[in-house]
């Protein structure tokens, strides 16, 4: 610690810190533009320049250290006529033009323009312009009100991983601008809309929708992958109108993905259902709530009476509130179903039943920073979970060595120590030579499972990374992929292994906002009940759909769509409508999208987060807890008198904990399942970051992105090869039974052996069935 | 012409022969790479050279002035990996010098990098060449490789445990690479903008490792430094300004070149040499150190020595030693604009003050120069370059306001008569004249 003065005040400041950081310490404000806390310092704006005792010129406070005894006047004659200085060249060039610019009323270079302009400019020069830039469909640019702070630049390069954006000509004429002919593809590209000081770069959804001071705020939690990330939702007559990072150092810092930002458009799709429906006689008819939620508990109460409750299966969507889950399962149990799931994508459910507590990350996010080495086992990191990728990228620019086991060798844009790529048929034997690699450098026994096992050069650098890391400083990461794998259960156990045998930690990255929170709310299903997959391979009479699409939400969705058209009776509680839906549904009842309802999701780390409705239900929406909740009542349920969601919360969680108890990925599996016999072409299938739930599959803009590009066939060139294709070819593939998809073939150089790529969740491809399957694949 | 004229020659020893001395045999002759088997084959301290290049008072020839010893001895011992930078982006306009310390006697540069090399501990060197010098940039790559082959370059120099390799590279013209740590970053393949200082390259330099960078001229006088001893090297000029030094003398001169003379020599002594003034006319003002430096009006010039603190104490900078002379015939604010648009162009755009500032300034000497000046606009050019002065990463936001405050200072009746006559004080006949191209009489009758 080193004391120093500020404005005469006396204070303590870490060695090595900056003026800057010490007079936030403070609270004091020091005017400036290009410095930000989570990018490098560049120190180009000037605008932060202050008085430093016995220094001859102003000092720049973001990019000066202070030292011992320093004296620092942020606001001495000095200072202010620097800082004025600044301004005045600042605003020569810049075009002024507040009343048409986005960013009025929450632009930085206005806001201190009050503070350090003049009233009138001494410029009478010709002032510049600057050609604007197209950065994709999300980012809008104004360039010539841009002030080259380059926040934006340090963004692409250091945060988003990759420099997408640059300054190119130099002096006046410089300009910052993407790749000639590319435009800014990052997942995490709607953050530089923040960090832009002026109004260079603004939202191309939101533009020209809303002036800032028009907008109600409310913080609410994002409904999309298991970081939940914290938002600042802004309405407008009650239509949500932008969605904002609200900063939480401890999940999502002070960033947002371009999923979480933009896929509020959805909530204003045309397919919302906004008045409950049922079918009658083969038609659709608008009906009132009444009428629906009686359609709607008649048809299951005629199903559990004349089939059982075992007859009715619940699917509800990881994306539901705790609340709703919680009502949703109590509900399919009092009509005697244990029949519930919210693992739609799982297809390996053997570890039910052994499994000692609720999977979750294993640590808190913000220990990830402690980390000194990991492994990620089947996860598309960087699509699956952005913010959590952006973490370990910053652990591997601090020195973590950061591995990676999987079937495609995406650019996780993240500097990796070691990797191996293998069929997903591989995996397990994979991961278990690793296993068996850290066992025999930490001279402790392996599985014997693993006896047969020969390590290969991969899994040895990835074990010699992971057994040279600090006490306790290693972890095994579980993403998406490895928790839809055919042998989740064996990848579990042996991620246990491992982290076992290197006395450092495991945990699954949680694919949805409520991925924990579903087995919290215990939408599982009991112990003589069907897990998602199986009660749509062992068709039901009736369903409950919460919140669901299950021809893309589901592992199978060509089973899901099959199973559901024949039920009976299909009780569906969506935000959205879809063709599918009209087909295979008996009752719609519009229930709303988290921005409409309060609830509660659990994240990847245990972590509880309620929220509130940040706008009125549109049209006839409903919240799906008080659907339920009345659905209970109808079926005259005990125990269905809740008054708000916080009541159900407080009985699902008993109480209200900052974090939720029995978190524990332990398993006590029985044998292992290192089985690796397949005979044709594997399917390695992505959930494509746009296309995971039914909100931002209805975003459009986000759809426009090139994220969402149609699904192709990628293969790598022996596979091509062998399949006599050359990249550009279409290539019919096939499941062996009548359905076949024609897609283009592409090359993609990272992924193994006999491996096709195709994504799933999306039309294109539901035809294909099973996320995990042998796939045929022939010339068009 | 490879030398006009000389006092007491060092660094230009080599450029007799002109084009035909420059090669490893000539510098050997000459007594070239004496010093470094000297210090190899007698196992020099590191200290001791350091010491004795102090002693010299060789200060930075690139224009800033720093003692070169006291640079070195800022190099950390410690570590590993470090680099020692030669800065032959002479991109300052007026400034010749190192183009033909390269053309004429690379060898002396190559050996002066080898010795620093040895000083600071470093195993690698770069020499960074102007990108609109080319040819010298080839003839450099071909004497390292005379040096590489001949064993002073490489694994264990001439049998010692010392290794060093040097590199050159070439940049494209851009004047900011010449400030060091833009000069660093174009070297490692990023655009040249200047770097926040601290950490200075001494501790965070090239691939940010310590780096010792210092101008072609320094490292060339380096063995002269070390044959003759530090103590008589610094007899050679003035106590605190060492040695001789280069002075590119260009302008309204009959001789323009190159001329080494010992520092503290009479201004008047080097305006002789150069031949005088060109057609007999009155000098009017001098530019001493390369164009970012002040203007000094000829009765202040000509009571100055050619020496670090004798400019400055008029007012000026020696800076790179470009000497530009300019006779009665030059109207001031035509200069002022000529010089005002090179520092807009070459701008680097990073600091708000350089990159806004610097436009603004040409913009409005531009104006008055075009009959369009204000008569605020002499004390608007003065807060504008107040405003830009020490405000930013580097200097050449102050190299940019030195010119305009200087000429307007010096020659404000100029300024005062463009605005008020919309015209030049300097007929535009004489400017004709004196431009070289046409002859008084010539054009007299044209206009």
């Amino acid at each position: 610690m080193v004391e120093i003065e500020i404005d005469g005040k006396t204070l303590e400041v870490a060695e090595g810190s900056t003026i800057i950081e010490a007079a936030h310490q403070l609270g004091t404000y020091i005017p400036h533009f290009c410095y930000h806390k989570k990018l490098s310092i560049a120190a180009n704006c000037r605008m932060c320049l202050v008085q430093v005792e016995k220094a001859p010129k102003p000092m720049p406070a973001c990019a000066t250290p202070v030292t011992k005894g320093m004296k620092v006047f942020t606001h001495s004659d000095l200072a202010v006529k620097a800082q004025k200085a600044v301004m005045e060249f600042l605003l020569i060039n810049h075009p002024l033009d507040c009343p048409i610019c986005d960013q009025g009323g929450e632009c930085q270079l206005q806001d201190l323009a009050v503070g350090y302009g003049e009233s009138a400019s001494k410029y009478e020069e010709e002032k510049r312009v600057v050609p604007d830039k197209d950065l994709g469909p999300l980012v809008s640019t104004d360039m010539t009100r841009c002030i080259n702070c380059t926040r934006c630049i340090r963004f692409t390069a250091e945060i988003a991983g990759f420099m997408e954006l640059g300054q190119s000509y130099r002096g006046e004429r410089a300009e910052v601008m993407p790749f000639i002919g590319k435009t800014v593809n990052t997942e995490l590209s709607g953050n530089i809309i923040d960090l832009c000081p002026v109004g260079a770069l603004t939202s191309k959804p939101f533009r020209f929708s809303a002036r800032t001071w028009e907008l109600s705020r409310r913080k609410s939690v994002s409904p999309h992958d298991g970081l939940g990330s914290n938002l600042i939702v802004q309405t407008k007559h009650d239509k949500v109108m932008r969605v904002l990072p609200l900063e939480n150092e401890d999940i999502n810092e002070c960033w947002l993905t371009d999923k979480e930002r933009f896929s509020y458009q959805g909530l204003s799709s045309s397919a919302r259902l906004t008045k409950p429906m049922v079918k009658q006689g083969g038609q659709w008819v608008e009906v009132d709530w009444s009428v629906a939620l009686d359609y709607a508990a008649h048809a299951l109460r005629d199903v559990a009476k004349t089939h059982g409750g075992a007859a009715i299966g619940g699917l509800l969507s990881p994306h539901a509130t705790l609340e709703e889950m919680y009502l949703a399962q109590k509900l399919l149990r009092g009509m005697g179903s244990e029949n519930i799931d919210f693992r739609l994508r799982q297809s390996d459910f053997s570890a039910d039943g052994h499994r000692r507590g609720t999977p979750w990350l294993g640590m808190k996010i913000a220990d990830i920073a402690k980390l000194d080495r990991v492994l990620v086992v089947g996860s598309f990191l960087r699509k699956d979970h952005p913010l959590l990728a952006q973490r370990l990228r910053q652990s591997a620019k601090r020195g973590a060595q950061i591995s990676v086991l999987h079937s495609a060798d995406d650019d996780l844009l993240i500097k990796l120590t070691a990797r191996a790529i293998a069929a997903p048929s591989q995996l397990p034997a994979l991961l278990g030579q690793v296993v068996k690699a850290v066992c025999a450098l930490k001279g402790t026994a392996s599985d014997t499972a693993l006896a047969a096992v020969t390590v290969s050069a991969e899994a040895q650098a990835i074990a010699q990374s992971l057994a040279s890391g600090s006490d306790g400083g290693s972890a095994v990461l579980l993403g998406n992929f490895a928790q839809q794998h055919p042998q989740a259960a064996t990848l579990q156990a042996l991620a246990g292994q491992l982290a076992a045998a290197l006395g450092g930690r495991f945990g699954f990255l949680g694919e949805a906002a409520n991925s924990v929170g579903g087995y919290v709310g215990k939408a599982t299903p009991g112990a003589a009940g069907l897990g998602a997959a199986a009660m749509l391979k062992d068709p039901r009479h009736a369903y409950v759909v919460l919140g669901a699409e299950p021809e893309f939400d589901c592992a199978d969705g060509a089973q899901a769509l099959a199973s559901l058209g024949k039920a009976a009776a299909v009780v569906v509680l969506t935000s959205f409508k879809s063709q599918a839906m009209l087909d295979y549904a008996a009752v719609l009842l519009p229930v709303s999208p988290f921005s409409e309802t309060s609830g509660t999701f659990i994240n990847t780390e245990g972590r509880v987060q309620s929220f509130f409705a940040a706008a009125k239900p549109l049209g006839e929406t409903r919240p799906a807890w008080k659907v339920l909740r009345v659905l209970g009542n109808l079926l005259d349920m005990p125990g269905f008198e809740f008054n708000s969601s916080e009541d159900v919360r407080s009985e699902a969680l008993a109480g209200k904990p900052d974090f939720v108890s029995g978190l524990d990925n332990g398993i006590d599996l029985a044998e292992l399942n290192l089985n690796t016999s397949i005979n044709g072409v594997e399917r390695v299938a992505d959930v494509p970051i746009h296309f995971a739930d039914a909100l931002v599959r209805r975003a459009p803009s986000l759809q426009q992105a090139t994220d969402s590009a149609a699904p192709t066939a990628r293969m790598n060139a022996a596979t091509l090869g062998k399949l006599g294709l050359v990249a550009g070819d279409r290539a019919r593939v096939g499941t062996g039974g009548a359905a076949t998809v024609t897609l283009s073939a592409e090359l993609d150089t990272g992924l193994p052996d006999g491996v096709v790529r195709i994504a799933a969740a999306h039309a294109d491809t539901v035809a294909l069935g099973a996320m995990c399957a042998v796939l045929s694949v022939e010339k068009a | 012409m490879a030398l006009i004229d000389t006092i007491n020659p060092l660094l230009t020893t080599g450029w007799a022969k002109g084009d035909a001395g420059w090669s490893l045999k000539d510098y050997e002759a000459r007594g070239g790479y004496a010093q470094l088997k000297r210090i190899l084959s007698s196992k020099m301290s590191q200290d001791d050279l350091i010491a004795e290049v102090k002693k010299s008072v060789l200060r930075g020839r690139g224009g800033a002035g720093f003692p070169t010893g006291l640079k070195w001895s800022f190099m950390p011992k410690a570590a590993p990996e470090k680099y020692v930078v030669c800065n032959t982006d002479e991109g300052e306009p007026g400034t010749f010098k190192d183009r033909d310390l390269l053309r004429f006697d690379p060898h002396s540069t190559i050996e002066g990098m080898i010795i620093a090399g040895y000083a600071v501990g470093a195993k690698r060197g770069y020499n960074y060449i102007h990108g609109e010098i080319f040819e010298i940039y080839q003839r450099f790559e071909e004497a390292l490789d005379q040096a590489r082959a001949a064993g002073y370059l490489g694994n264990n120099i001439l049998g010692s445990d010392f290794s060093f390799d040097l590199f050159a590279h070439h940049g494209w013209g851009a004047y900011i690479c010449g400030e060091e740590t833009g000069l660093l970053e174009s070297i490692e393949g990023k655009k040249g903008q200047p770097r926040f200082k601290p950490p200075f390259p001494a501790n965070f330099g090239l691939y940010g490792k310590p780096t010792t960078i210092n101008n072609t001229e320094t490292f060339a006088a380096i063995p002269f430094i070390l044959g003759m001893g530090g103590e008589a090297y610094l007899n050679l000029g003035k106590p605190n300004n060492g040695g001789t030094k280069l002075f590119s003398v260009s302008g309204h001169v009959n001789r323009p070149g190159n001329y080494e003379v010992p520092m503290g020599t009479p201004f008047a002594k080097l305006l002789e040499m150069a031949g005088g003034m060109r057609g007999g006319r009155k000098l009017k003002a001098v530019i001493p150190g390369g164009s970012s430096a002040p203007v000094l009006p000829a009765d202040v010039v000509m009571e100055c020595t050619m020496d670090y603190d004798s400019i400055a104490k008029a007012g000026s900078m020696l800076g790179s030693g470009a000497v530009i002379v300019m006779d009665e015939t030059v109207c001031m604010v035509k200069a002022l604009e000529r010089l005002s648009y090179f520092y807009f162009e070459e701008s680097c755009g990073q600091c708000t003050p350089c990159r806004e500032g610097s436009g603004w300034l040409y913009r409005v000497v531009h104006r008055i120069e075009h009959g369009e000046g204000r008569p605020e606009d002499l004390d608007l050019l003065n807060r504008v370059t107040d405003n830009m002065m020490g405000k930013t990463i580097c200097a050449l936001a102050d190299a940019a306001a030195f010119p305009v405050r200087s000429f307007i200072k010096h020659f404000k009746s100029e300024f005062e008569y463009h605005i008020e006559h919309k015209k030049c004080l300097v007929d535009p006949d004489v400017q004709r004249a004196g431009s070289g191209f046409f002859s008084a009489s010539a054009t007299a009758g044209t206009v």
